[in-house]
This record gives structure tokens, C-alpha cells and sequence, in this order.
């Protein structure tokens, strides 16, 4: 990626690069995106992504290719047969027991060599701890392009993949292609595209290729896994109902409005990344490009001024509705519903109303 | 032991402002600091040489004024400085700057020794791509441990080393060999405040600036911009909705307004919110 810095440097030439695709890559074709298993689990945004890949795959009139690697065995073969269902026209698959975990060195091994002998011109990742060590290691290996965290893929007339991603500093977003190298690469963060619709399909094609690799040639060994405790992870990404501050209500104490309207509506909450740098909320709440993209049904923004790099985290909601008391906020651009106000004032009685609103069925609910 | 850390000059992002009416960055007079995601990484180094005796040496690529922020590493204790600076490093995308950096990585090691450990930051501020430390680590055939909480264990003569990294769903301890490449995760150390004497001997230090052919480039075709395989083909400010956002105008129940309008919007949600909501 370009930095800010060198985008305000020189926008022209760059803008003028042309397209001069060399022989050698005129060869490569159809749309990969690779399936990433966690512990024998398939990541959702592997889903996520070949819903944009089928929509790329149709619009350049080529396949649509899931990429499995994984440990030989069961949960690799579902993850391929799932694949078929969620748009797949085929399935590339090195399945060894040395990937059982995620390791670089393998990892890399299995994704270039089949890059290298069956050619995509476009190669999708989730911008995931794993996809991101990948993908940056395979774009170097591969000599190409790699755009990270993209908020939007398309096609354009000349069939090049056009990477949309914010850019630094405020409310920006910068398009960025890959115009003569292959494959063009691009990481997509969890929740930034809906999941596709999954339809019961027939498995088509798989294509193997074996990895090659004994343990020995591995240097990086696992020693041990820790996972996670569920109480430590929250929800937030998968949320129905989120409600976040910002910087506008001006000070850590009055964060607890946020938690008490989330709490009211069984939400969870968030925040605006200054909250974070400032400690007053731990960065696992912080929403946007650098933090969680959520897509709830519901987001309630109180005190957010709306920047590029909050927006994008946030797009994906069904019902977007801002608290700010300066009617020009750019939040107010991309809300649905919106209301000048103090949230410092408005919180608490919001919580009130919909305390005394929902209680009702609440009851209900229970009773029933 | 030979540690190195590459660290970014990047503007202070709270300080930046977009031009209202052209929509491109305002830069001027904006302060420029250490990626802050890169002191993690350089306190990592400077414990380890603290534990285990060596060198720190800080690598930044950028404008001459990068120099300030080398100076800065050094008054935290950093022993050696090296800036890579040369108008044919402009516009370099990632690929392009980890071409650069691990030229520059090779000739010091021919000079100083090579690192046993590269450290890097999780990502940059900026850029944002968490893409360099790993490039790099390709370039160089360095085992690559990204996203790293905690370095538990260095043994020098078995040339080992043994990290918590964070991944998807919980922490794998991994083991590799020396040499290595480690990004650090943020918020696994505090930089330190740095001694008195550091500050002495930054302020007179000299730091070795190289262009691209004394950092040892023999092909400037691998470079900036001409490195480049991504192009920048459009800036812009992204469009507002269709349709404005609808206001509720505060009057005197401004939060029955607010719900009724939410429920007029989304009739499905009043159930959907009922039965989320906690019964008090
Ligand atoms: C590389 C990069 C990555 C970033 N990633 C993220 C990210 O992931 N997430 C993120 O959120 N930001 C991110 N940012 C920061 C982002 O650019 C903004 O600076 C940030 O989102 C602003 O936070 P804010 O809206 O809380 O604060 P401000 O911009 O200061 O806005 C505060 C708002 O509150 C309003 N207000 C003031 N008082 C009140 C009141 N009493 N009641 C109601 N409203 C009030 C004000 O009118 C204003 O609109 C990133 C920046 C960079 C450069
Ligand atoms: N120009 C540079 N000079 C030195 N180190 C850099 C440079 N750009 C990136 N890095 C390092 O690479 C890391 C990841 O950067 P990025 O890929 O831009 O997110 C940063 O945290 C730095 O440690």
C-alpha cells in the first residue's frame, strides 16, 4: 500500500500508469479466494469473500475457485464441499496433516506452488491474523500486488481489479489497481461484505495437489495452543444491536450512558478509536478499519463525529442512528436517523424510554 | 546479540485535517512521531539486549527529516542509526519498500554483523498494511513470527527462540530458529523513558545516512514508484446516502421521537429488541 503521504505527493502519475500486461500473465485467469480453517472451522469471512468473488467471477466471465489448505481429513473436505455452496464453480485443495496448524513456511508453500500452476488473475484473503501473514508473504514470493483491507472490490471496463480501501488521515478512500502483475492480490477484513446466501449444491471438481513438505523441512514447530475463553472474546462483530461513544461525551465516566443503554437493549457496546488511545475502553470495542467491522441490525453513535476510518467499520448496518450535537457531524452523512442533541443528556433518558418500552414484552417473553 | 528494528516516521494522525474544499491532505505543519505500533518493537529489542548483551540498531526508509525520529529511538537507548533516504525511494508501495529495507538490511550486516532478530511493528499508521515486516522477512529468508505478545524463552546457543503469537481464536507458542523476523503486537510493553546519558549521546550521535546505491541497490528499477505493482488511481470522499439521514427534531420527548422513529423504520425490530432486551 501507498501511503498518504506519497498519494498527496504525486496523484498524477500515478493516475496515469498505464496497462501494459506482459505475455507471461495474459495466461492467468478465474478468481481464487482462499478458505481459511481455524482448528478445523471455517472462517465466516471466507464465506464473506466468495460472495464478492462470485460477483467479480461473473462480471470478468470466469470461475469462481475456493482455495483449501488445511490438515488431511474431514474438516478439510467439508470445508470444500461447503465451498460448492456458497458459489464455488471449483475447489483447489492441498490437504496434509503438516497444516494441520497455521504455520508460515507451509502455508506459503501450498498457496504459491498452486498460484504457480494454475494461475488466477485475482487471489482474495481475509484480512485475518492468518491472511495477513499469508498474504503478505505470498505477494513478496510472487513479486505482486497486494492491496490490504479493502472496503470495496470490483471490476472495471478493462477488467482490472479495483481495490477500494480508506486512506489515511480522515475522510478518504483510494482506489487502487494492480495493473500489470498477477495475481492481483487483496485482503478483505471479517464483516466488511455480507455473507452470501448458502445453497445446497452438488461438489463439483476438486483439484489436488500434494504439499510436499515433511516435517523436517518445517522449521517453526507448535508447541502448544492456547485457546481462547469464550467470556474474553465479545461479540461485537456478530452483534445485533450495538451501541458506541465517541469522543463527545467527553470523558471516561460518561462512557458508563453507553453501557447502560446497551445493557437495556442486550447490545453490546463500542467506541471511536481516540476512546481507546485515550484508555478510557479496551481496543477489543474499538470500531472501524482498525478495529471491529460490525454489521448489526441496530447501531446507536453517540458522540461520533463519522470519520472515514469509523464509517467503514459501520457501513454494513441495517439501521444507523447518530447522537451529535453539531448538525454538520459527517456522521450525520451516511446515518439513517439522526438527532442534534446532548448524548450526555439524551442517553439517560433514552435508556429510560426504551427500559419502559420493552419491559413489557420482556415480561412477556419470560412469562411465556 | 545484533538486534535491528525498523521503524516509520509517520504524521501524528490526531493532528491531521483534510482540506475542505479539495479533499486532499493538509500536511503542513502537521508533527511527525515514531509509528507508535514500532516503539513496542524497539522496547522488545532493547530488553533483550538489556537481558542477553549486543547491539540495537534502528533502520528507518523516508524524507530526510526522518532523521528525528532515529534520534528519538536513540535517546531511548537505541546504539546505532541508519536512515535510507534518496528521491528514488519516492511512492514506494509496500513491495517496493521491502526491497529497499532488506538492501539495506544486507549491507548492515556486511558492515555490523547480521541481526539475529528484525523486529518490526504490528503496522504502520499510515500505510496500515501489516504487509512490510513479512515482505521483509521473505526477502531476507528470515522465519517470520508475526503479531507477537511475548517473547518466552532465547536460547543463543541453540540458536532458538520461542514466542506466544496471537492468532484467530486463542495464542500459539511457536518455536523457531535465529535468525527471525517478529512484528510485535501493540501494547505488550511501555517504551522506556530512556537515560539522561542516551539523551547526551543522541543529541551528538551521527546517524549513517545512505542513499540507494551506498545501501548497496543494484537495481533502481526496484524502487519507488517505478517497484511499484500498485498504482493509486483515484482518491476520493465517499458519497453520502441516497437519501439524507432523516432528523428528529428535539422537542420536548426527544427520546420517545427517537424510538418511535427507529420503530418506524424497522417495524421488526420492536420484537427482535424485546426479546434481546433484559427483563428488569
Ligand atoms: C490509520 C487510521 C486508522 C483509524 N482507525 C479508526 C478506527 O478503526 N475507528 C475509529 O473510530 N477511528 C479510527 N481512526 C480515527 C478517526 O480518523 C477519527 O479521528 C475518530 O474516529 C474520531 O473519533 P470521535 O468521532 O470519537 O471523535 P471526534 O472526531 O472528536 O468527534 C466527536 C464528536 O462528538 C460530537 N459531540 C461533542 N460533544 C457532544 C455531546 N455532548 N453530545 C453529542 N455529541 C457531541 C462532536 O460534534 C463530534 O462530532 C483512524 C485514524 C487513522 C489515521
Ligand atoms: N519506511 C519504512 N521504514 C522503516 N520501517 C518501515 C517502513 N515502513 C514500514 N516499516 C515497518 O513495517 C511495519 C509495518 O508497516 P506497514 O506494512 O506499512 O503497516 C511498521 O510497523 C514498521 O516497523
Amino acid at each position: 500500500m501507498n501511503t498518504a503521504s506519497e498519494i498527496g505527493a504525486s496523484p498524477s502519475s500515478r493516475a496515469a500508469a498505464k496497462k501494459q500486461l506482459s505475455d507471461r500473465f495474459k495466461t492467468y485467469k478465474h478468481v481464487w479466494v482462499f478458505i481459511e480453517q481455524e482448528r478445523g472451522q471455517v472462517h465466516s469471512v471466507s464465506w464473506e469473500l466468495m460472495g464478492v468473488g462470485r460477483k467479480l467471477a461473473d462480471k470478468l466471465k470466469v470461475d469462481l475457485a475456493a482455495v483449501v489448505i488445511g490438515q488431511e481429513g474431514e474438516a478439510s473436505q467439508a470445508a470444500a464441499t461447503e465451498s460448492f455452496c456458497y458459489g464455488a464453480d471449483l475447489v483447489y485443495m492441498v490437504a496434509d496433516d503438516l497444516l494441520k496448524d497455521y504455520r508460515n513456511e507451509s502455508y506459503i508453500k501450498a498457496l504459491t506452488k498452486l498460484v504457480n500452476s494454475y494461475k488466477p488473475e485475482i487471489l482474495l484473503l481475509g484480512a485475518t491474523t492468518l491472511g495477513r501473514d499469508l498474504a503478505g508473504s505470498v505477494a513478496t514470493t510472487l513479486r505482486t500486488g497486494l492491496t490490504a483491507d479493502c472496503t470495496e472490490l470490483d471490476v472495471d471496463a478493462d477488467g482490472s481489479l479495483a481495490a477500494t480501501r480508506p486512506t489515511f488521515g480522515g475522510s478518504l478512500l483510494c482506489t487502487i489497481y494492480t495493473l500489470n502483475y498477477r495475481p492481483q492480490m487483496a485482503t478483505v477484513r471479517p464483516r466488511v461484505m455480507p455473507v452470501p446466501e448458502r445453497c445446497a449444491r452438488p461438489i463439483g471438481r476438486i483439484i489436488t495437489l500434494p504439499l510436499g513438505l515433511v516435517e523436517d523441512d518445517i522449521v517453526t514447530k507448535v508447541l502448544s495452543f492456547l485457546p481462547d475463553r469464550d467470556s474474553a472474546r465479545s461479540n461485537l462483530a456478530y452483534a445485533d444491536v450495538v451501541v458506541a461513544g465517541g469522543l463527545g461525551l467527553g470523558s471516561s465516566e460518561n462512557f458508563r450512558l453507553v453501557r447502560r443503554l446497551a445493557d437495556v437493549l442486550g447490545a453490546e457496546f463500542g467506541c471511536s478509536r481516540p476512546l481507546v488511545q485515550k484508555g478510557w475502553v479496551t481496543s477489543d470495542r474499538q470500531i472501524g478499519q482498525t478495529g471491529k467491522t460490525i454489521r448489526p441490525k441496530l447501531y446507536i453513535a453517540a458522540g461520533i463525529s463519522g470519520a472515514i476510518q469509523h464509517r467503514v467499520g459501520v457501513d454494513g448496518a441495517d439501521l444507523i442512528v447518530a447522537i451529535n450535537t453539531e448538525r454538520n457531524a459527517p456522521i450525520f452523512e451516511f446515518s439513517h436517523l439522526g438527532i442534534v442533541e446532548d448524548a450526555i443528556r439524551l442517553l439517560p433518558i433514552l435508556t429510560e424510554a426504551f427500559r419502559a418500552r420493552l419491559s413489557p414484552h420482556s415480561r412477556d417473553r419470560i412469562a411465556g | 546479540m545484533h538486534l535491528l528494528v525498523c521503524i516509520k516516521q509517520v504524521p501524528d494522525s490526531g493532528q491531521i485535517r483534510v482540506h475542505p474544499v479539495t479533499n486532499t491532505i493538509m500536511r503542513q505543519g502537521v508533527p511527525t512521531i515514531i509509528n507508535p505500533y514500532d516503539l513496542f518493537a524497539l522496547e522488545a529489542a532493547l530488553e533483550l539486549r538489556d537481558q542477553f548483551g549486543g547491539e540495537v540498531t534502528v533502520l528507518t526508509m523516508g524524507p530526510p527529516s526522518a532523521e528525528d525520529s532515529l534520534r528519538k529511538a536513540l535517546t531511548f537507548g537505541a546504539d546505532r542509526a541508519v536512515l535510507l533516504t534518496d528521491r528514488f525511494f519516492a511512492g514506494a508501495d509496500t513491495l517496493a519498500t521491502t526491497y529497499a529495507l532488506a538492501t539495506a538490511i544486507r549491507r548492515i550486516s556486511s558492515e555490523f554483523g547480521a541481526p539475529d532478530i528484525v523486529f518490526t511493528g504490528k503496522q504502520t499508521i499510515d500505510g496500515d498494511t501489516a504487509q512490510v515486516g513479512p515482505g521483509i522477512a521473505k526477502r531476507l529468508g528470515l522465519f517470520q513470527l508475526t503479531y507477537v505478545g511475548k517473547i518466552s524463552a532465547l536460547d543463543l546457543h541453540a540458536r532458538t527462540i520461542d514466542v506466544e503469537r496471537r492468532s484467530e481464536g486463542g495464542v500459539q507458542l511457536l518455536r523457531t530458529r535465529l535468525p527471525c523476523l517478529v512484528t510485535m503486537l501493540e501494547a505488550t510493553n511501555q517504551i522506556r523513558r530512556g537515560a539522561m546519558a542516551d539523551a547526551l549521546r543522541a543529541a551528538r550521535a551521527t546517524i549513517l545516512k545512505w542513499s540507494a546505491q551506498q545501501a548497496g541497490v543494484d537495481d533502481i528499477s526496484q524502487c519507488g514508484l517505478r517497484g511499484s505493482p500498485t498504482v493509486v488511481k483515484r482518491v476520493f470522499a465517499p458519497a453520502a446516502r441516497n437519501e439524507k439521514a432523516t432528523m428528529i427534531e428535539p422537542d420536548e420527548q426527544p427520546a420517545e421521537a427517537l424510538i418511535n422513529a427507529i420503530f418506524r423504520c424497522r417495524p421488526a425490530l420492536e420484537i427482535e429488541l424485546a426479546a434481546l432486551a433484559r427483563g428488569y
